[in-house]
């Protein structure tokens, strides 16, 4: 049947096109071929959530017909089919999306190389939420990771280059730590296959070399989601890219790490020992926090805008990982919809961030003065966003931050619900000092006639501020699946 | 030879221990000490470069640690020769998995260079005082 | 470079022998240590030191850039293409034994020469390409 091959092909079909893409180098012909395999990606990734939604059955592939655990294994659960659609469907859309900025933003010759760069990386994230084989999720990690440095690189101030070289060294430690405790951890089990790794890890857990392969692994991958204090490359990364990049960058590059370290902690680890037995949770918990606010305050003294929605994700991040350390259903099942949910709202804030960025040439603050009035539909799309950044009810942000205060709750931890409504205000803060600026400034004598940024970037960020509101009041998508992956999750481990 | 048998009994057992511990992991030293100087070069150099081979030593250090346990004493490659089929062979995984983990390193430190190239020609320099120095980042 | 008689006559007299070596580990990979990546380290290391010895110019006129920047693709596409035929003969993703209906075995032979193939085709391609970018930067 055709669908026993959907997991292969949603990573390899990205991965033959971006190589076709580089021999054919015609900007409109890699656009197009580009468009055509993420959006195939994405019927794919779907189709294969609602099978398994439907037969309640993990799908596993055996790559080269070698059965696991010693060959590859590409696993499909609905934890991970969840990000596969999370990553496909904002790359689909960007890729709409950025048409035109990328056009603005990049050298004619290279527009080519950017499509087949962009699938690349595509494949790199898809990769890593489908491979169920530790070594290969490196493997993925890096082809995301390369691609990525190169098209921040792409970015067209010269900055963007000691960006992407911060991004590199950092992100390169990141992946070496994650590989050091995939060594030690496959040294005393002898096995790659994450299920298997798991089970025979079981008995052994508590010694040393098991101990420390967690701490390298979580180390690891705590620097490649940019949990504070690992954070430092985020903000210039993103503040530098081409608008497109940041706008696919901020809505699944961190997420898919995210969901590497919930694997490890909750599926490899196995609740019983990572969350009752370490300090990890703690350590998470008091990180995240410190992130929500330390990323806030540093938003509010942002005069560049995306650097600002940068720190702002720091943030954002610290809310998903503090799910992780709730440790409790209802926690994770907040963190998983922030996942969600965060995507589509700061990508659809970067989307409209860029196109203002390419109507008025600037990103800072001070040369966006009464923009409001000449970008309406602009500045209304980002006001709404602001509301559904600050948990507004009837947006997705009020949704997830819902679930985190219920699971703090549950645990008696009625301060963090505090601190989660105190940290609402900075949010009100930066996104306030936008809108301010926006709306109730005049725009400077003799400043250049505005108008919208073009219809299919206006029109692809507006698609994601409506879904915003909309899985706000509908959440049967997002925390209905999200409910069934914590079952997964919290069930490998009970 | 009774006084050498007697300082054998009486030597401490646990010091023995402790030296076959050293010894015994000297491969893992190794691999400790690469890591520590690549992360020390680069956290302690500004030079865009030196820092680039810091990462490198620190990616070296992941080869020895997969490599060396796969190695058996004796132990041939992994292939099959008619007549000999129960012979002593190493684990061939860890030698792909690093491998592939080599030509990882190589892509990153081309790619790391291929940068520092174009930051000089952008900054006119390569220390990462004077590059982020430069200029408003904010 | 007129001068450096001996260098380029070792050199060329090297060059052959590098390229044999290379074809060796290449084709001896089914049977001992060797392989795509380890030759076409080989095949490229044979091209950087012709162009060492008899400068940039020289070595571009063999194999150009552009021929290059296709052939490091084509090489991923020869990969690709092995799993998308096993696909097509109703196998799963690169499984080599689809290849031949009678015997898998030599199927999986078939399948590792042509991987291979595509392997060191993009290994060489792009460690020359490397090696083009660097060296020929600030010139």
């Amino acid at each position: 049947m055709l669908i026993d091959q959907f997991p292969a092909i949603v990573v390899a079909a990205p991965l033959v096109v971006a190589a076709l893409c580089a021999i054919i180098r015609r900007e409109t012909a890699c656009w197009l071929l580009a468009l055509v395999v993420a959006f195939l990606s994405f019927v794919g990734s779907a189709t294969m959530l609602g099978q398994i939604q439907e037969y309640g059955e993990p799908l596993s592939y055996k790559m080269g017909g070698w059965a696991p655990p010693a060959g590859i294994e590409l696993r499909v659960d609905l934890l991970s089919g969840y990000l596969l659609v999370l990553v496909s469907l904002i790359a689909s859309a960007v890729l709409i999306y950025g048409r035109h900025s990328v056009r603005s933003e990049i050298k004619k010759g290279l527009r080519g190389l950017y499509y087949a760069m962009y699938l690349l990386c595509m494949c790199g994230l898809l990769g890593i939420v489908i491979t169920g084989d530790a070594f290969n999720a490196f493997v993925f990690m890096e082809i995301s990771s390369l691609s990525m440095y190169t098209l921040i690189a792409l970015g067209k101030d010269r900055r963007a280059l000691a960006a992407s070289y911060q991004y590199l060294i950092m992100g390169t430690i990141g992946a070496t730590m994650y590989v050091i405790g995939v060594g030690l951890l496959f040294t005393i089990t002898g096995t790659l296959n994450l299920v298997d790794m798991a089970d025979r890890l079981g008995p052994i857990m508590d010694t040393p070399a098991a101990i420390a392969g967690m701490a390298f692994v979580v180390v690891g991958l705590s620097l490649k989601i940019a949990l504070f204090p690992l954070h430092l490359w985020l903000p210039n990364a993103y503040a530098f890219a081409p608008s497109a990049v940041t706008a696919f960058l901020a809505a699944t590059a961190t997420k898919v790490s995210i969901y590497l370290l919930m694997r490890f902690i909750y599926s490899v680890f196995g609740f019983g020992f990572a969350i009752e037995q370490t300090l990890i949770p703690e350590v998470i918990m008091v990180l995240s926090l410190v992130a929500i606010f330390a990323g806030s305050f540093s938003a509010i003294f942002q005069e560049n805008v995306k650097r600002m929605l940068a720190y702002s994700s720091v943030a954002q991040i610290g809310y998903i990982t503090l799910g992780i350390a709730l440790a409790n259903a209802t926690g994770l099942t907040g963190s998983l919809v922030h996942i969600f949910n965060h995507a589509v709202m700061k990508g659809a804030l970067f989307m409209l961030v860029g196109g203002i960025a390419l109507q008025i040439g600037t990103v800072r603050l001070s040369d966006m003065a009464g923009v409001g009035k000449v970008m309406p539909l602009t500045m209304f799309g980002f006001v709404l966003g602001g509301f559904s950044m600050l948990g507004v009810p009837g947006t997705v942000g009020f949704v997830s931050k819902w679930y985190l205060a219920i699971g703090a709750l549950e645990n008696g931890w009625w301060w963090v619900v505090a601190l989660l409504m105190l940290s609402s205000l900075l949010v009100l803060a930066y996104m306030g000092r936008v809108i301010e600026v926006a709306f109730f400034r005049e725009r400077p004598e003799g400043a250049a006639a505005l108008k919208e940024a073009p219809k299919s970037m206006v029109m692809t960020a507006w698609v994601f501020i409506l879904a915003c509101i909309y899985l706000g009041f509908d959440t049967s998508f997002t925390v209905g699946v999200a409910e069934q992956a914590v079952d997964v999750l919290m069930g490998g481990a009970q | 030879m009774p006084l050498l048998a007697g300082d054998v009994e009486g030597m401490d057992m646990e010091g023995l221990n402790e030296l076959a511990f050293v010894l015994g992991g000297v491969n893992h030293w190794i691999t400790v000490f690469l890591i520590m100087a690549g992360l020390y070069i680069i956290v302690s150099r500004s030079n865009m470069i030196k820092k680039l081979v810091g990462l490198s030593i620190f990616q070296t250090s992941v080869y020895l640690l997969y490599v060396s346990p796969g190695k058996i004493i004796g132990g041939t490659a992994p292939i099959i020769i008619e007549g000999a089929e129960d012979q002593l062979y190493s684990n061939p995984l860890p030698h792909v998995l690093i491998l592939t983990a080599i030509v990882v390193g190589v892509a990153t430190l081309a790619l790391g260079l291929a940068l520092v190239v174009r930051v000089n020609e952008a900054y006119g320099s390569i220390e990462e005082d004077e590059v982020y120095s430069d200029g408003d980042w904010n | 470079m007129r001068g450096h008689l001996i260098l380029r006559v070792v050199s060329k007299l090297l060059i052959p022998f590098l390229l044999l070596f290379a074809l060796y580990v290449q084709f001896h990979g089914d049977f001992g240590p060797g392989g795509g990546f380890q030759a076409g380290v080989i095949v490229a290391a044979a091209f950087v030191l012709y162009a060492l010895i008899f400068g940039l110019q020289a070595a571009q006129k063999i194999i150009s850039p552009a021929l290059l920047e296709v052939a490091v693709p084509l090489g991923v596409l020869i990969y690709a293409g092995v799993g998308v035929l096993t696909w097509s003969l109703g196998g799963n993703f690169l499984d080599y034994g689809m290849l031949d209906s009678h015997d898998p075995s030599h199927g999986q032979h078939l399948g590792i020469l042509l991987v291979e193939a595509g392997v060191l085709m993009t290994v060489s391609s792009t460690m020359l390409l490397i090696f083009y970018a660097f060296a020929g930067r600030g010139r």
